[in-house]
């Protein structure tokens, strides 16, 4: 399983960030957590509002940071 | 002149703004801007700036939809870079840059209260106007350049469904209703009577059409604006008591005073330089002004302020161009000086 978190480093961004990591670590899944930076990625990748999150290429969330019940939900639905 | 001359004024300058006549506008402000950012669909506001969206909707809706979307303040760049690259085009992305920052309710509500309702009211309508017509002469002025660079992409504006407008109408309409009367020179108990009317008004609104989650949200996001902007709001004010006694008044006004061409042009230029942190112009423009800035400069500053900064610049200039970059910020200037000019000579 690929995550992406998007975002160009403040706090939002970097939340999101711990909150992905707290789910998976929780799931107890094997996923690979990615933190894109970069803004052409960004752009390219369709996130217009950061920070974004990206599961196994789909677009899962963006411009809000969901708690970690959410993206436990998340990580779930896109097993 | 003594440290605790120094302190005296910073400290003093606090008292002043920790005073009702500011937290009658400040509190229901920030449950506002609270609301707008749990309330509002950034996504029902996205598909405006699609490529395929009307161009008059596109710049309209860009020029006042800064608050809502650019909730973070780092969200602005890829925003900005999505909708020049993918959607509406560079006029309306640089009509959404500018007025991001320019369209923030709990500065222009500060402003107003602070340094009176002529300014607040030129502000908020010189942001709206300027982000739209510097975005117009910015698509206009790159036109040759700016034929669809990449591909349409009108998937990512798709959007979504946000609330029924008749709920959000009823809910902001309410909190703007409380702000106005909080702060209208009405007798105490009048004002007290009306308030309990719109704070029933409102727990009506929310419980027939909101739910649990959205007022939770609401609360929530009111708490983290607080939280992020009052204690630098606090500190840019007591920099501004300091300002106040530490620079000698003649340079102020020998350098901003006054309507001249100079006084406005200094203005907009240190005003498109500096850094302001959100709200923070407020308490600064208004040492100024008390230390005998004129009223045009003071609007150019206000203008050109929020929206720019050196910093600011770079990183704009990434996304798009050096070129770009520098004819944005002279129309700033330049329209800054001229609006401070013109709004100098209306006040007087």
């Amino acid at each position: 399983m690929e995550i992406k978190v998007l975002g160009p480093g403040c706090k939002n961004c970097k939340n999101l960030a711990k909150v992905v990591q707290d789910a998976v670590a929780e799931l107890k899944i094997d996923a690979r957590i990615e933190k894109v930076e970069d803004m052409d990625q960004i752009v390219q990748a369709g996130i217009m509002i950061t920070p974004g999150l990206i599961i196994n290429g789909k677009v899962k969330s963006t411009g809000k940071v969901p708690k970690k019940d959410a993206v436990i939900k998340m990580i779930q639905e896109e097993a | 002149m003594t440290l605790m001359t120094i302190l005296q004024s910073g400290i003093n300058e606090l008292l002043e703004y920790l005073s009702a006549h500011v937290l009658t506008c400040l509190v229901p402000a920030f449950f506002i801007a609270g609301g707008v950012a749990a309330l509002v669909s950034t996504g029902a506001v996205l598909k405006y700036f699609g490529p395929r969206a009307p161009k008059h909707l596109a710049y309209g809706v860009a020029s006042v939809s800064g608050g809502i979307l650019a909730v973070c303040s780092c969200t602005v760049l890829p925003l900005f870079a999505g909708i020049h690259k993918k959607g509406a085009g560079l006029g309306p992305a640089v009509t959404f840059l500018f007025s991001g920052p320019a369209i923030n309710i709990l500065a222009i509500v500060l402003t107003a209260r602070k340094m009176g309702w002529e300014l607040g009211l030129a502000r908020a309508i010189g942001a709206v106007v300027f982000s739209i017509v510097i975005g117009l002469l910015m698509a206009f002025i790159f036109r040759k350049e700016e034929r669809r660079k990449l591909n349409d992409d009108a998937g990512m504006f798709a959007g979504e469904e946000g609330k029924p407008v008749g709920h959000l109408l009823a809910f902001f309409g309410t909190l703007m209703a409380i702000l106005l009367f909080g702060t209208m020179a009405i007798p105490f108990w009048s004002k007290v009577a009306i308030i309990m009317a719109l704070l029933s008004f409102l727990a009506v609104v929310l419980t027939q059409w909101y739910d649990g989650d959205e007022v939770r949200e609401w609360l929530l996001e009111t708490w983290k604006f607080v939280k992020l902007i009052f204690p630098i709001l606090l500190v840019g004010v007591f920099v501004a008591g300091v300002l106040k006694v530490v620079i000698p008044t003649h340079w102020i006004s020998s350098s901003v005073g006054g309507n001249s061409l100079s006084a406005n042009l200094v203005a907009s230029v240190v005003g498109s330089l500096m850094y302001f942190s959100t709200l923070t112009e407020v308490p600064i423009v208004k040492a100024l002004l008390d230390m005998g800035m004129g009223k045009g400069p003071a609007l150019a500053l206000l203008l050109a302020g929020p929206s720019l900064s050196l910093p600011n610049m770079l990183v704009v200039r990434s996304v798009m161009g050096t070129k770009r970059t520098l004819v944005y910020v002279l129309l700033v200037v330049t329209l800054a000086t001229v609006t401070g000019m013109i709004f100098g000579s209306i006040v007087g």
